[in-house]
C-alpha cells in the first residue's frame, strides 16, 4: 500500500515545496531534504496530496495533466466512499455535520502532511529496515484497524483507516521531531476516541516514550469569545481533536470545502460538459479500410457446394425430389352420398329441431301489388313511428309501374344476415300447436227448451214507486205481491193486474219486506231505519185477515216481565187502521227481515261489526226476543232459516255458517271464496244454497258434498244484489246491477251419489240501470214459474 | 327416513342443457372458433322448458346448449385445425415482426386448409336431407355470387358461387323443375320441386349492393364457406340424375354454335366458358347421350274407392305439370337489353322457350332481332320505334304471371306501354275466410276455361256483380259465423249495406212467417250457445276467448282489405267518368 502511494510521489514533490513555502513554517533544513527527495523515488506522500499538486500543476507546467487528474479523483473519491462506507457500517449516532468534520480534518492532516511531509525521507535513508519493519507493523496495526472498524465502527478509528497512508506518513515522521513543539500535531495513538486522554494533559506517547503534551489550552468560552471577536481568521480556524490543536485553513482548502457544499467537483478545473468523441467515426469511408487483394477461393466454386448440388441434381434426375404440386384452391366434388345409410343418424338425436324455412312472401311484398295492399296515409305513418320489432310487416309494400322501375332493395343483406344469426344463435323449441275446433270447448248441455217451464218474456210492470224498489216479496198464495222502496212507502201489489191495492206511507226508507210464509196468517213483516213493523194489510180471504188481527190482539203478557233488546208495541187508533199491529222498536238500524216457514218466527238483521247484537229471534205469539249469539263473527250480511230444519243460516262477509237452534251451536261453516256475499238462498230441499256476490259470482253449494262451492258462476258483469230458489221448480234467479235477472236450472236430484245439474236457461233483460244500480231484488213467483224483479229504475217486473 | 339427501339441480333437466360459456370453456375455444364450430357442425341454442329449472334456479337470461350437442362437438377433428391455424396465424405474425420473408413465405405456402366433406356428410346423412335445408344455401349463394369482386369477402368464394349457382341454374333449366315465380321488392323469387322437394330461393336484382356496416361478413362466409361445399355436392348428385357431366359442359354441337362468335372478347378460356354456361341458351352435354328425355308414363294399378280417387287425382296433377313443363315450347323470345336478361332466359328456358338477346348485352345470343320467326318481344320500355307486325311486345311481368298461372295468359294485358295488372303471389294459398283479391278470382276462373274476354266498360259491371256476390258470401258466411261475432259483422254488414242501395233485394227471412220462424229458430240457437258459453270452465274459456279474437282478427283484416279495395274502385270508377265528361 505505501509502494502504490508511493509511485504518485514524484508529482508531488513540487508543491511540498510550495506549500511549505508558503506556509512559512517550513525550515530550510526540511527544504533541503526535500529537494533531495526529489532524487529520491521511494517516499512515503499521499495521494491526497495530489489536490494541491493540480492545483498548481498548471502554473507548473511539468506534470501530465490527465494523469495528475485521475490520481486526483481517485485519491478524492477513495476517502469519501470510504467514509460513507464506514458510516454505514457504523450505524453510529454521529453528527450530520460529521462528513464537512471529517473532510476539514483530511486537509488538516493534509496540510499537516505538507509541512512533515519531507521529513521521512531523509529518515528512509537511514533507517530503511527500521522503517520497513514498521511499516510491516503498521501493516497489521491497520489490519487490526480495519477490524476494529468492522467490530466497534467508531468514527474516529474509521477517520484513521482512512487515513492509513497519513497515519503512516505521520509516523515517518517522527524521526524528525523528537521534540514537538505547539504546532506539533503528530497523533501517536491511533484511532481510538480521544475522550480517553480528556482528563490528561498529553495525547499518547513519542518514540521516546515521552509524552506528547496537549497543546497549553485554557480557553473558556469568554477567550472564545474574544477570540471570535478578535481573530480575523476564526472562522477559518478548526479545531483538531485529535491532536487538540486548532488549524487555520488555507484559502484553497477553504475553496474545496465551498464546492463541496455546493455539490460541484473538487477540482476547479475539471469541466463536466466536455463534447462528447464518439468511438468510431459516423463518416462512411469510400475505401477499403484495408487494400487486400481478394483471395483466390473467393473465386473459384465450392467444392462442399458442388458436391451438395450434385446430390440434389441427381436426385431430381433420379425422380426422388418432385416438385412441389401446385395447391389446389378449387373443392374437388364427388358423390358424396353414394352409399348413404338412411338408419346412420350420426350425430343427431332426438332432439334435433330443424329450422324453420324462411316465409314464403304475400301479395303485398309484390313489385306491382294490388292496390288494396298498399298503405295508406296514416298507416304509413304509424309503420314509420313503430318500432322495427313491432311491426306487422318487415318493408313498406310499394308499387312500381314496370320491372324497369324497381330499385334494389336496401336491406338484402341485413335480411340475410338476420337469417344467418337466426340459425345458429336463436334458441329452438318444439312446440306443439294445439288445433282446437273452439266448438268442442263449448260444453253440451241439456237444450232450455226442455228444461220448460221458466219464465221467458217480461210481460208485466208494476209502477207506481219513485225510487228505488229495495226488496219485494210475494203473498203465500200469489195472489199479491209487497215492495219496499226507498220513497218511504210500501205498496201493495195484485200480481196478476199489476194494480197497486194499497200504499202505507212509513217513517223511512224501506229496507226489506217481508210476507209471512205461513198461508193461515196475513202478515207483512217491513223493516225501515229501526223499527220492524207488522202489517196486516188486509187483503186476500177475509176469515184469514180477521183470524190474524185475532192471533195478535189475544196475546196476553207473562207474569214476569223480561228486560228484552227490542221493545215490543200494539199500534192502536189511525195507525191501525192503515193496517199497523206490532212496532217492534230495536236498538240499532234494521237491514234485513226474514220469516220462519212456520210463520211464528221472524229474525232481523242489525249489521254491526263490533257487537253481539246484530242478529234477533222474534216471536210473535208470545212477542218475545232473543239474542241468540254472544259473540260477534263478523258483519252479518243476511240470515235465512232452513225450510224444514231447525237450522239457522247466517252469512257474513266472506262466509255462511249455519247453526243448530236446538243444540245451539255451529253445524258449518261454508268458505264461499267471495270476498263480499250480498244475498243467499236456500233450496225448498235444504240441501243446497246458493250466495250471490258483490264480485259478480254466484257460489252454489251442496251441504252434503263439501263446505266449499260445488259451483261457482261468473254469469254476470257486475255485482249479484239478490238470489232467489223457486219452491217447486227447479228453477233459481239471480239479479245483478248490470240490469238482467239470469234463470237458471238447478235440479237438485234426490239420488245422492247424482251432483245437482245446473243449466243456465234465460237472460232477462228490462230493468234499466240508474245509478250503477240495476236489479235489486228477485223473488219467485210460489206456484207459477214466474219471477218479479224490482230495481233501480223504481219498477217491478213480471216475467212469466 | 334414511338414504342420501337429494340435491337440487343434479339430475333431470338441469344436467342436460350447459350455458354457452361453460360450453366454450369445456370445449377450449375462443368465442369466435365456438361460433364457427356451432354454426359449421349446425349447433344451435335450446329453450329449455323450464328455464328455471335448467338456470339452476336463476331467472337470469342465458342461452343454452345441449349437453349432448357440446360433447358431439369434443370429437370434431375440425377442432385440432383450427388450433393449427391458430399457430400459424402466431408464427406467421411472428415472421412479419422478424422480417423473414422467406420464412413467411414458406409459412403461407404450408397454410393449413380444413375441408368439411366429413361434416356435410354428418349432418345430412341422406341425400334427400340435404336437399330439403339448401334453401337457404341458394339464397346465400345467389347473394354473394352478385357480390363486387373487392374487399368484403374472398374472391374465390364469390367466382365458386357464381360457378355453382350457374350449375344449379343449368340443372332447373335442364330438369325443368321450376314451378313459381314472384317479383316482389325485395328480388326474385323461385320455386323449383327438385326430387319431391319444394325449393325456394331469393336472388337480388342486379345492382351494386350497398354494404352495410352493421353486418358481420365473417358470419356470413362462415355460413358460405359450409353451403358451397354442401351446394357442391348437392350440384354434382343432381347432375349425376339426369346424366349430365359434372362440372358441366355444354352440348357439342351447341358448343360448336357458340365458338364462332365473341372468342376473342375474352382473356381466359375458363371465364368465357362459365359465361356461356351462364347464358343458360344451350343444352348440357350428357354421360350417355339420349335423345331425348323419355315419357314416364304413370304405372296403373287396379285401385278402388279412395285410392282409385287419390289415383285419379295424382294423374291429373301429373299431367298438368307435364303440360306447365311445356308451357312455353315453340315459342321464340326475343329479350330487348332492359330487362333483367339472367332471370328471364332461365325461366324461359325452364319452360322450353328458345331465347336470344342483343350480341353486345351477353354471349350466348343465337339469333338476331330480325329473325321473322320471333313470337314474342319482351321489352320494358314505353315505346318502340321499329315493331315487326308478327310478334308481341310485351311486358316481361306477363312471362311471370304466366308461369305463375300454369297457362299462355292472353298478352293484351301485357302490351307495351300499358299499364300491368297487379302481379299476384303464387305462394299464398287462400282459405276460407281469407282474403282473395279479385285479380286471383279471375285468374281461378281463367284456369277453370270459363270465357273471360270482356271488353273494358262490361268489365266494371261485371266486377260490381262479383262483388256483390261476394258480399252475398259473405252475408250466407256471417250467418253461420258464430254468435259473438254477430253483433260486430252485422255492424260491419250495416255499413256495406249503407254505403251500396240494391233495390229489390229483401232478405229472406224480413218477408214472411215462413223467414219469421227461421230467424226464430237462429236467435234460440244463438241463445242457447250464448248460455252454453257462461257455464264454460275458465281455462276452456281462455282458450276459447283467444281463438276467437283471432277468428276476429282476421276477419276484420279481411274487412278492411275489401273496404280499402272499394274505396280504390271507387275513386278510379270517378276518375274515368271525369274524363269521359271531359272528352265529351
Amino acid at each position: 500500500m505505501t509502494k502504490a502511494s508511493a509511485t504518485k510521489l514524484p508529482r508531488g514533490m513540487p508543491t511540498v515545496t510550495l506549500e511549505s513555502q508558503k506556509n512559512g513554517t517550513m525550515s530550510k533544513a526540511k527544504v533541503k531534504s526535500a529537494k533531495k527527495r526529489v532524487a529520491e523515488d521511494d517516499n512515503d506522500q499521499l495521494p491526497i496530496f495530489d489536490k494541491d499538486v493540480t492545483e498548481k500543476a498548471g502554473e507548473e507546467g511539468d506534470e501530465d495533466l490527465s494523469d495528475s487528474e485521475e490520481s486526483v479523483f481517485s485519491g478524492l473519491e477513495d476517502s469519501g466512499s470510504d467514509i460513507d462506507d464506514e458510516e454505514e457500517d457504523d450505524g453510529d449516532d454521529e453528527d450530520e455535520d460529521y462528513d464537512a468534520d471529517v473532510i476539514l480534518d483530511e486537509n488538516l492532516k493534509n496540510s499537516s502532511g505538507v509541512e512533515t511531509s519531507a521529513e521521512p525521507a531523509a529518515s528512509d535513508k537511514s533507517t530503511p529496515k527500521q522503517q520497513d519493519g514498521k511499516s510491516a507493523s503498521k501493516e497489521r496495526r491497520k489490519m487490526k484497524k480495519g477490524k476494529g472498524v468492522a467490530i466497534d465502527g467508531r468514527g474516529e478509528k474509521g477517520l484513521t483507516t482512512t487515513f492509513q497512508g497519513l497515519a503512516t506518513a505521520q509516523q515517518g515522521d517522527e524521526y524528525e521531531h523528537d521534540t514537538s513543539d505547539e504546532e506539533d500535531i503528530r497523533n501517536t495513538v491511533g484511532n481510538v476516541p480521544m475522550e480517553w486522554y480528556q482528563d490528561y494533559p498529553h495525547i499518547g506517547y513519542n518514540l521516546d516514550g515521552k509524552k506528547i503534551f496537549k497543546p497549553i489550552r485554557n480557553k473558556d468560552e469568554l477567550d472564545e469569545f474574544l477570540d471570535k471577536m478578535e481573530n480575523p481568521d476564526y472562522w477559518r480556524t478548526v479545531h483538531d481533536k485529535t491532536t487538540a490543536s486548532d488549524i487555520r485553513l488555507t484559502d484553497e482548502q477553504v475553496d474545496l470545502v465551498h464546492r463541496l457544499q455546493k455539490g460541484q467537483f473538487g477540482d476547479v478545473n475539471f469541466n463536466e460538459y466536455e463534447p462528447s468523441v464518439d468511438f468510431f467515426t459516423n463518416e462512411v469511408m469510400i475505401h477499403p479500410v484495408t487494400n487486400r487483394p481478394q483471395d483466390k477461393r473467393s473465386f473459384i466454386p465450392s467444392l462442399i457446394e458442388k458436391e451438395k448440388v450434385s446430390k440434389l441434381v441427381h436426385a431430381i434426375k433420379m425422380g426422388w425430389i418432385k416438385p412441389r404440386k401446385p395447391k389446389e384452391t378449387t373443392p374437388q366434388y364427388y358423390d358424396l352420398w353414394a352409399k348413404e345409410d338412411p338408419n346412420a343418424i350420426l350425430g343427431r338425436h332426438k332432439m334435433h329441431v330443424p329450422a324453420p324455412k324462411m316465409r314464403l312472401p304475400g301479395h303485398e311484398e309484390s313489385y306491382n301489388p294490388p292496390p288494396e295492399y298498399l298503405l295508406t296515409e296514416e298507416e304509413r305513418l304509424v309503420w314509420e313511428q313503430q318500432d322495427a320489432e313491432d311491426r306487422k310487416l318487415p318493408f313498406l309494400p310499394q308499387k312500381h309501374s314496370c320491372l324497369r322501375a324497381v330499385p334494389a332493395f336496401s336491406r338484402f343483406i341485413h335480411e340475410r344476415f338476420e337469417r344467418c344469426l337466426d340459425l345458429y344463435l336463436c334458441p329452438r323449441q318444439r312446440k306443439m300447436r294445439v288445433n282446437v275446433n273452439p266448438e268442442d270447448l263449448i260444453p253440451k248441455l241439456p237444450k232450455p227448451k226442455d228444461l220448460q217451464p221458466f219464465p221467458t218474456t217480461m210481460s208485466l210492470v208494476y209502477r207506481g214507486h219513485t225510487s228505488l224498489v229495495r226488496s219485494i216479496s210475494a203473498s203465500p198464495t200469489g195472489q199479491w205481491l209487497v215492495s219496499g222502496s226507498d220513497d218511504f212507502t210500501v205498496r201493495f201489489w195484485e200480481v196478476n193486474t199489476g194494480r197497486c191495492m194499497k200504499t202505507l206511507e212509513v217513517g223511512g226508507a224501506v229496507k226489506s219486506v217481508a210476507w209471512n210464509p205461513n198461508p193461515a196468517v196475513c202478515l207483512v213483516a217491513v223493516c225501515f231505519e229501526s223499527t220492524v213493523l207488522l202489517l196486516n194489510p188486509s187483503l186476500g180471504d177475509r176469515l184469514v185477515v180477521s183470524s190474524t188481527d185475532q192471533l195478535i190482539t189475544s196475546y196476553e203478557p207473562p207474569e214476569e216481565d223480561k228486560e228484552q233488546a227490542v221493545t215490543w208495541a200494539l199500534s192502536e187508533g189511525p195507525e191501525h187502521n192503515k193496517g199497523h199491529r206490532l212496532t217492534l222498536t230495536h236498538p240499532k238500524a234494521v237491514k234485513q227481515v226474514v220469516w220462519h216457514g212456520k210463520g211464528d218466527y221472524l229474525s232481523s238483521v242489525m249489521p254491526d261489526n263490533s257487537s253481539n247484537l246484530q242478529v234477533l229471534i222474534h216471536q210473535v205469539s208470545k212477542r218475545r226476543t232473543q239474542n241468540p249469539f254472544r259473540k260477534s263473527k263478523g258483519l252479518v250480511q243476511c240470515v235465512s232459516f232452513h225450510p224444514l230444519r231447525p237450522y239457522f243460516f247466517v252469512a257474513t262477509q266472506r262466509y255462511v255458517r249455519i247453526y243448530n237452534l236446538i243444540k245451539q251451536e255451529l253445524t258449518k261453516k261454508l268458505m264461499t271464496n267471495c270476498k263480499w256475499i250480498s244475498s243467499m238462498a236456500i233450496h225448498p230441499g235444504g240441501d243446497n244454497l246458493i250466495c250471490g256476490s258483490y264480485d259478480c259470482r254466484l257460489a252454489w253449494f251442496d251441504l252434503d258434498l263439501s263446505t266449499k262451492p260445488y259451483k261457482m258462476l261468473r254469469h254476470h258483469k257486475k255485482a249479484l244484489r239478490g238470489v232467489a230458489f223457486h219452491r217447486n221448480y227447479p228453477l233459481f234467479a239471480s239479479g245483478a246491477d248490470d240490469g238482467s235477472v239470469i234463470v237458471c236450472h238447478g235440479m237438485v236430484y234426490n239420488d245422492l251419489l247424482q251432483n245437482p245439474l245446473i243449466v243456465p236457461v234465460k237472460v232477462l233483460k228490462g230493468h234499466q240501470i240508474t245509478h250503477d244500480l240495476g236489479v235489486l231484488d228477485v223473488t219467485f213467483h210460489p206456484t207459477q214459474p214466474w219471477v218479479f224483479s224490482s230495481g233501480a229504475d223504481a219498477t217491478i217486473r213480471l216475467f212469466t | 327416513m334414511g338414504g342420501l339427501q337429494k340435491k337440487k339441480y343434479e339430475r333431470g333437466s338441469a344436467t342436460n342443457y350447459i350455458t354457452r360459456n361453460k360450453a366454450r370453456k369445456k370445449l377450449q375455444l375462443s368465442l369466435a372458433d365456438f361460433r364457427r364450430l356451432c354454426i359449421l357442425k349446425g349447433i344451435y341454442p335450446h329453450e329449455p322448458k323450464h328455464k328455471k329449472k335448467v338456470n339452476k334456479g336463476s331467472t337470469a337470461p342465458r342461452t343454452f346448449y345441449l349437453l349432448k350437442d357440446i360433447r358431439f362437438l369434443l370429437h370434431e377433428p375440425i377442432v385440432r385445425k383450427f388450433r393449427e391455424y391458430k399457430v400459424f396465424v402466431r408464427k406467421l405474425r411472428k415472421a412479419y415482426g422478424k422480417a423473414e420473408w422467406t420464412g413467411v413465405e414458406r409459412l403461407r405456402d404450408n397454410k393449413p386448409g380444413y375441408k368439411l366433406d366429413h361434416i356435410i356428410k354428418e349432418r345430412y346423412p341422406t341425400f334427400i336431407d340435404a336437399l330439403r335445408d339448401i334453401d337457404d344455401a341458394l339464397s346465400m349463394c345467389f347473394l354473394f355470387s352478385t357480390f363486387a369482386r373487392t374487399g368484403k369477402c374472398h374472391v374465390q368464394t364469390i367466382t365458386l358461387c357464381r360457378r355453382l349457382t350457374v350449375e344449379w341454374m343449368n340443372y332447373v333449366v335442364t330438369s325443368r323443375s321450376l314451378r313459381k315465380v314472384f317479383l316482389s321488392i325485395k328480388g326474385i323469387y323461385y320455386q323449383a320441386e327438385v326430387l319431391g322437394q319444394l325449393i325456394t330461393w331469393l336472388v337480388p336484382y342486379q345492382f351494386a349492393h350497398d354494404h352495410p356496416t352493421d353486418v358481420d361478413y365473417r358470419v356470413m362466409a362462415t355460413f358460405t364457406e359450409m353451403y358451397t361445399t354442401l351446394f357442391g355436392f348437392i350440384n354434382f348428385r343432381l347432375y349425376q340424375t339426369l346424366n349430365l357431366v359434372y362440372p358441366p359442359k355444354l352440348d357439342s354441337k351447341a358448343e360448336s354454335e357458340l365458338k364462332a362468335e365473341h372468342e376473342e372478347d375474352y382473356a381466359m378460356d375458363s371465364e368465357s366458358y362459365l359465361e356461356k354456361l351462364s347464358a343458360l341458351s344451350a343444352s348440357l352435354a350428357r354421360v350417355v347421350a339420349t335423345a331425348e328425355e323419355e315419357e314416364n308414363q304413370l304405372d296403373h294399378f287396379p285401385t278402388e274407392g279412395e285410392d282409385l280417387e287419390n289415383m285419379q287425382a295424382r294423374e291429373k296433377e301429373q299431367k298438368e305439370q307435364e303440360a306447365q313443363k311445356r308451357l312455353f315450347e315453340g315459342l321464340k323470345f326475343f329479350l330487348n337489353r332492359e330487362v333483367p336478361r339472367e332471370s328471364l332466359a332461365f325461366i324461359l328456358r325452364c319452360f322450353g322457350a328458345e331465347v336470344s338477346w342483343d350480341k353486345s348485352l351477353c354471349i350466348g345470343g343465337t339469333y338476331e332481332v330480325t329473325d321473322e320467326t320471333i313470337t314474342h318481344q319482351i321489352v320494358d320500355r314505353p315505346d318502340m320505334d321499329k315493331q315487326y307486325i308478327n310478334r308481341y311486345y310485351i311486358q316481361p311481368q306477363w312471362v311471370f304471371d304466366s308461369v305463375n298461372a300454369k297457362m299462355r295468359l292472353p298478352v293484351e294485358d301485357y302490351f307495351l306501354g300499358t299499364t300491368l295488372p297487379p302481379h299476384l303471389s303464387p305462394f299464398v294459398e287462400e282459405k276460407d275466410g281469407d282474403y282473395v283479391p279479385p285479380e286471383k278470382l279471375k285468374l281461378m276462373a281463367l284456369q277453370r276455361g270459363e270465357n273471360p274476354v270482356q271488353e273494358e266498360e262490361e268489365d266494371d259491371d261485371d266486377e260490381e256483380e262479383e262483388e256483390e256476390d261476394e258480399e252475398e258470401e259473405e252475408e250466407e258466411e256471417l250467418t253461420e259465423e258464430k254468435n259473438l261475432k254477430k253483433m260486430e259483422d252485422k255492424r260491419a254488414q250495416g255499413k256495406t249495406l249503407a254505403v251500396k242501395v240494391t233495390p229489390g233485394k229483401v232478405k229472406p227471412w224480413e218477408t214472411g212467417s215462413a223467414g219469421n220462424k227461421v230467424r226464430l229458430e237462429q236467435e234460440e240457437k244463438a241463445e242457447e250457445k250464448r248460455l252454453a258459453i257462461m257455464m264454460m270452465k275458465k281455462k276452456e274459456k281462455y282458450l276459447y276467448d283467444k281463438i276467437m279474437f283471432g277468428k276476429k282478427r282476421t276477419t276484420r283484416e279481411v274487412n278492411k282489405l275489401t273496404a280499402k279495395r272499394k274505396a280504390h274502385e271507387d275513386a278510379s270508377k270517378a276518375q274515368k267518368k271525369q274524363k269521359k265528361a271531359k272528352k265529351q
